[in-house]
Order: C-alpha cells, then sequence, then structure tokens
C-alpha cells in the first residue's frame, strides 16, 4: 500500500474503510439488518417529500424524476447488473427489453383492454422468452462480439417498431390504460388522502407519487429476488462463468444455460420496467427506446460497480440525478457525462462501490472481460500489484 | 417486385458501390485498431463524423457557394480530403492518448475501455453540437440541425451502363477509395510501421522483446486508421452534400458490420465486407423498401456473427481471437 501517487493512495483508503464496513455487515446478526432494510425502505417512501426535492430538483418536480428517470435507471440498471455485473455477458441492447415490455403494456392495454397486474405478468413473461430468444443464437459468441449482436438486436427493434404501421409507427401508441385505482384508501382506520397528502393507490395523470411507490415496491421485490439468486447456485455459476468460462464448462457449469438464464431475468426486469413505465407516461414511441439509453444504464453499472448491488444502485442514481439537478447547465449535461466516464474509467475503473470478489477479479487479471491486446507488463503495472499483494 | 429489381439494379449497384467503399474505409480504423489492441474502437464513428465537418471546414472559409470547375475543383477536393484526415486523424490519436492509453498502461479491463469509448463517443458528439458547429461555423442554435454543403461539384454523367446513367462523383468516391486501399496495403505490408503493425497484432510480448516501440506502432495505428476515417468523411461529405453531429452511429456500426462480414483484423477484408454490406443494402431495400435498409445491415451483422464470425476472408493481422 505503499503508493507514490497520492491520487491511488486515496483510492487505496477509501477502499479500504469500504471493507470495514463490508466486514461489519457481514457480521452483523439478522435481526439488526432487518431493522436497516426496513428503513431504508421507508426512507425510499418518504423520498418524495417537499423539503428533501427543493434541495435535490430545484427546477424540475423532485416526485416526478424520482419516477423517471431516478427510479426507471435504478430498476433498469439491476436488472442489467444481472447479465453484465454477475454473468459478464456484456449487453449494448438492454433497451431492446424494456422497448418490449413498454410495447406488450401499450398493446394488451389498448387493444386488448387487459388490466395492469395482469399485462405485468404477461408483460415478465414476453419478455423473458425475448431475452432467450435473443440469446440463444447470440450467447455462444464472447466479450465484445456478444456486445456488437446485442447492439443491433436493440437497433433492430427500434427500426422494426419505427416502420411497423400496425403498431402506431414512427408515432408510437397513445392512449395507454393506468393501473386501476383504488381511491380513498383506509387501512386500520386511517384515511390516507387525509393524513399523508397522497392517495397512494390512486393512479391518475396529476400525482407521480403512487407511481413511485409502485416502482419501489417492484424494486424491493426484485432486490429479494436478485439477492437470493446471488447467494444461490445459480449466482456462483454466474461467478465462475464471468472469471472464466472455459475452465467453469470443465467443471461442469452448464455455462450456456446459465447465461441464457441471466440474460432471461435480466430481460424480465428490464420488460417490467417498461411495462410501469409505459402504464404511467399514457403514449410511448420508438424514439424512447435510443441506443444512449442503453449505454446510459451499463455507464450506471459500471460506474456504481458492476456486480455489487448497492453500487449499481448508487451509479444508476448519480447517473440519473446529476444532469436533473444541474438543468442550469442545461445542455452540457451530456458533454460532461461523457467526460465523467472516460475519467472515471481511467481513475477507477471498478467502478465507486465495487464488490470485494470483483475488485480481486479486477487486481488478478480482467473481471472475465479479457484485456487489451497489446497490454505489455511494464514497470507502472505490474509494479504496482506485486506491491499491494 | 422482381420487375423492380431489374429495373432498379443498376442504380442500386453503383449507389452499393459508393456507399460500401465509404464503409470500408471506415471498417479500416476498426479492423486496424481491432486487430492491434483487440478493442472495439468505438469511438471511431466520432472520428469519422468529425472528418466530414474537417473537409466541411475548407469551403466554408473559402466561401465557395457555386460550383466549381477544372483545376479549382481538383484542388478544393484535395483540399478537402487533406482538411478531412488531418481532422480525423487528429482527433483518434488524441482518443487514443487520452481515452485508451491511460487504461492500457494498468492492464485494465476491455469492459472498461468499452466505456470509456462510449463516454469518449458522446463527449465529442456533444463538443461538436454544442461548441464546434455554433462556433466554429457559425450556427448558432443550430448545432443539432443538419448542415448541408453548397453543390461544388456539377454531378454530370460520366458513362451510363444499360442505359442508366453513372455520375462523376459516384465514380469519384469509389476510384478515390480504392487508390487509398491500394495505398494502405502496401503501407502495411512494404514499410516498417506496417511490419511493426502487423507484429504487434500477432504478439505484442514478442514485438516488444524484438524492440517494437509499442507505443508509437498503437499510436500509427491510430493515425492511419483515423485518416481513411478523414477520407471516407470527406468522400461522403462531397457526394451527398450533407452531414450532422450525430451522423458517425449509423456509419460506425455499418463499417464495423462492414469489418466484421470482411473478417476483422483484415485489411483486404475490410474493402471486401465494406462492398458486399453496401450492394446487399441497396438490394434488399428494392425488396423491402429503404425503410428497412438499416434493418437489413443489423441482420447481417447477427447473422454473420453467428454462423461464420471469421467473416468471408477470415480473420488475418493477428492470430487468434479471444
Amino acid at each position: 500500500m505503499n503508493e507514490k501517487n497520492p491520487l491511488a493512495r486515496f483510492r487505496n483508503q477509501l477502499g479500504h474503510s469500504g471493507d470495514v464496513i463490508r466486514d461489519r455487515w457481514a457480521h452483523t446478526p439478522g435481526w439488526q439488518r432487518w431493522i436497516v432494510y426496513i428503513a431504508l425502505i421507508i426512507g425510499a417512501l418518504l423520498l418524495p417529500s417537499e423539503s428533501i426535492g427543493s434541495f435535490m430538483s430545484p427546477d424540475t418536480d423532485w416526485a416526478s424524476i424520482l419516477f423517471f428517470p431516478i427510479g426507471t435507471y435504478v430498476l433498469l440498471a439491476i436488472g442489467l447488473n444481472v447479465v453484465v455485473g454477475q454473468a459478464g455477458l456484456l449487453d449494448l441492447g438492454f433497451v431492446a427489453f424494456y422497448a418490449v415490455g413498454g410495447y406488450a403494456m401499450a398493446l394488451l392495454g389498448t387493444r386488448l383492454g387487459w388490466n395492469f397486474w395482469i399485462i405485468l405478468i404477461v408483460g415478465i413473461g414476453i419478455c423473458a422468452l425475448s431475452g432467450i430468444t435473443l440469446g440463444a443464437p447470440t450467447l455462444r459468441l464472447r466479450g465484445d462480439y456478444l456486445a456488437i449482436v446485442t447492439l443491433g438486436f436493440g437497433e433492430i427493434i427500434r427500426i422494426t417498431a419505427r416502420n411497423t404501421d400496425e403498431i402506431g409507427g414512427p408515432n408510437g401508441i397513445r392512449g395507454i390504460p393506468h393501473p386501476p385505482s383504488y381511491e380513498e384508501l383506509n387501512l386500520f382506520g386511517i384515511n390516507f388522502a387525509d393524513t399523508f397528502g397522497v392517495d397512494p393507490l390512486k393512479y391518475g395523470v396529476l400525482d407521480p407519487r403512487p407511481y413511485y411507490y409502485l416502482l419501489v415496491a417492484l424494486a424491493v421485490v426484485v432486490i429479494i429476488l436478485v439477492k437470493r439468486w446471488e447467494k444461490s447456485r445459480v449466482g456462483r455459476a454466474w461467478a465462475a462463468i464471468r472469471e472464466d468460462e472455459d475452465a467453469a464448462e470443465v467443471m461442469g457449469v452448464p455455462t450456456f444455460r446459465f447465461k441464457m438464464l441471466a440474460f432471461a431475468i435480466g430481460a424480465s426486469i428490464g420488460g417490467a420496467m417498461g411495462v410501469l413505465w409505459a402504464a404511467k407516461s399514457i403514449s410511448i414511441n420508438p424514439n424512447d427506446f435510443q441506443f444512449l439509453l442503453s449505454a446510459t444504464i451499463l455507464a450506471a453499472v459500471v460506474m456504481g460497480g458492476a456486480g455489487n448491488l448497492p453500487g449499481v444502485m448508487l451509479g444508476a442514481f448519480i447517473v440519473a440525478w446529476l444532469p436533473e439537478r444541474f438543468r442550469g447547465l442545461q445542455e452540457y449535461r451530456m458533454l460532461i457525462f461523457g467526460a465523467v466516464l472516460v475519467a472515471l474509467m481511467i481513475f477507477r475503473p471498478e467502478g465507486l462501490l465495487p464488490s470485494r470478489q470483483r475488485k480481486a477479479e479486477l487486481k488478478e487479471g480482467t473481471g472475465g472481460m479479457g484485456t487489451l491486446g497489446a497490454e505489455v507488463p511494464g514497470p507502472e503495472s505490474r509494479g504496482e500489484e506485486v506491491a499491494s499483494k | 417486385m422482381f420487375n423492380d429489381f431489374i429495373n432498379q439494379f443498376w442504380p442500386a449497384t453503383i449507389d452499393g458501390l459508393a456507399f460500401g467503399s465509404i464503409y470500408a474505409l471506415i471498417a479500416l480504423g476498426y479492423t486496424m485498431v481491432y486487430g492491434v489492441l483487440r478493442l472495439i474502437n468505438f469511438a471511431h464513428s466520432e472520428v469519422f463524423m468529425i472528418g466530414t465537418f474537417g473537409a466541411m471546414f475548407v469551403p466554408f472559409t473559402l466561401g465557395i457557394d457555386s460550383a466549381l470547375t477544372g483545376l479549382t475543383l481538383v484542388g478544393v477536393i484535395i483540399l478537402m480530403i487533406l482538411a478531412g484526415m488531418l481532422a480525423s486523424a487528429g482527433t483518434a490519436v488524441a482518443l487514443e492518448r487520452i481515452a485508451y492509453r491511460p487504461l492500457r498502461k494498468r492492464g485494465a479491463s476491455r469492459l472498461a475501455a468499452l466505456i470509456s469509448a462510449i463516454g469518449a463517443s458522446i463527449f465529442l458528439q456533444e463538443f461538436f453540437a454544442l461548441i464546434v458547429i455554433p462556433n466554429v461555423f457559425d450556427r448558432p442554435q443550430q448545432g443539432r440541425i443538419q448542415m448541408g454543403l453548397p453543390r461544388l461539384m456539377e454531378r454530370t454523367e460520366l458513362f451510363s451502363i444499360f442505359g442508366h446513367t453513372v455520375r462523376v462523383d459516384q465514380v469519384l468516391v469509389i476510384v478515390a477509395a480504392l487508390a487509398m486501399m491500394v495505398v494502405l496495403d502496401r503501407l502495411v505490408n512494404r514499410t516498417k510501421i506496417g511490419r511493426g503493425i502487423r507484429a504487434t497484432a500477432q504478439n505484442p510480448e514478442s514485438a516488444v522483446l524484438m524492440g517494437v516501440d509499442i507505443d508509437k506502432i498503437i499510436r500509427m495505428t491510430f493515425l492511419i486508421g483515423g485518416a481513411m476515417a478523414g477520407v471516407a468523411g470527406a468522400l461522403y461529405l462531397i457526394s451527398y452534400e450533407n452531414t450532422n453531429y450525430f451522423i458517425g452511429f449509423l456509419f460506425g456500426i455499418k463499417a464495423f458490420t462492414a469489418a466484421v462480414l470482411g473478417g476483422i483484423g483484415n485489411l483486404r477484408g475490410a474493402l471486401v465486407g465494406g462492398l458486399v454490406l453496401g450492394l446487399v443494402e441497396n438490394y434488399g431495400a428494392i425488396f423491402f423498401g429503404s425503410d428497412w435498409k438499416h434493418v437489413i445491415s443489423f441482420t447481417i451483422l447477427v447473422l454473420v456473427l453467428m454462423f461464420r464470425p471469421t467473416g468471408i476472408l477470415g480473420e488475418s493481422l493477428q492470430q487468434a481471437r479471444a
């Protein structure tokens, strides 16, 4: 740890304090953890209050921003994290699944008049299926070949939607129904509308908060599921694939099947968010599903620390929130975003809050992504590693 | 349907070859960088975009607003190509220096390099839309609007094939692209720098042991690839007479498709891939309508990667793919 570069030393210290927190967390008894979890959920539910909003986004309606982009990005990032962070598959077309979910909601809702909840379940199924159909032919590819193919698929889906007049063509679909409302909610004799000034199950046009609560509920379910998967046999198989696919295959991990599973799960999460988003926004069109969104979500995942759920959520939050907070810089936000991405990859390629396993993988070699071809060990690169071991 | 095809076959062929040559020139940048670094230089699309603006700068500063003839026309075209090359090559080298080299020195993962490239790509697009186009080209508030080039070259008919005219600008694009390909082929196969590039592509560690200055070789690879994209940008601008800050995205993906189609890492493959892609795309557009042109290319990309990931001519700059 005797770094000469002060920046690198600071980085190491930061990483060290992160480890301390993580160790303590690992030894915390279960009931204490549950208190923290519940506090976090309550915190998330209290977020859309005026007092927080006036600081977080003075220029725009905070509650709307919490739903989109912040909440949406967080959920999409959790989904993409399964694919990129856990299974180590580089997906540049994640927005395709979000689009499939959105169009499922729009079409089934307007044409067949289905209920939101049924569409949510059916939509998740459709997205999982589309993940498998997309994965089956492409998942035999590796690394950046997979990245480009998924990018191609993402664009194919968007352009096909634009060119198909049966689903609205470039104008998209309007008049998407909201989820069914239950107004004047009374629970334990408390009337929510009077007590808290919000009707949490009234899905209208004006108040974005009910949608935000729905999103939080969805996020909690998704996080629990994803965490369970991560700790299970499936998660270990993904880690093995990420670190060395050939070795995993030799050790008897059916790599192809597990990669498909990661794709399907990621697609379902993206699709669920698509359904929810379409149900709020009344109308969708193909331009909502640009490649830039895929790139932004991927950036959020990598920026936060691929593979580590809190890190990924933090990354998504920052990526979504910063441009909204600094609306004063309006036009320049994408410019700054691009520069920040480059700087981040130069100074902290493992992300803001990397998972420890992932960090070790990166240190040891490549984190399952392979290195640049002409990486020749110079005094700078290998010396650092030896010193820190 | 079939009649349409017969009627439009020759125009589609010529258009396809012209577009294909541009794809091929851009594809060279992808293929060379991939051969040496095993990295998809995602920001290469922006290198092309900057090439179009570099070329645009020449008629803009000279204040040309009507068609030229004779030697002036030749001079302006050469100047435009040179300006495009300069802008693109400069961008490519700066990109390597700022966005890739620090990562490479630390042995960062390819994922990190790809994210860095995406960041650089977004940055360059926005930089042009917000700063360069409004200020340098004097179009305040119009950075995101398509920018047209006044007609420099009368589109006279040069000759005709089966009753379909072939215009002089189309011939210029195809001939210039082929000439650049020949120059590049000589460069890589006959010069010392070319030998260094090939050695690095085959095995970087041995190349270093044999005394190859690997940093210099990588810089040269970016420089040459960038210059080719600059030529492509200038030719595109002369022939299609418009550009915008976002033009690189589609061309980038298509050129990458061309590189993969021909066999990534293979210079002649880039040429073959580019021309084949241009032709197939235009023939396909006859059957499905031009709305589906892009879908056709992406489908080709996916199919090639699925069934023959080594491309038509196979990979040759380096031996094996990760």
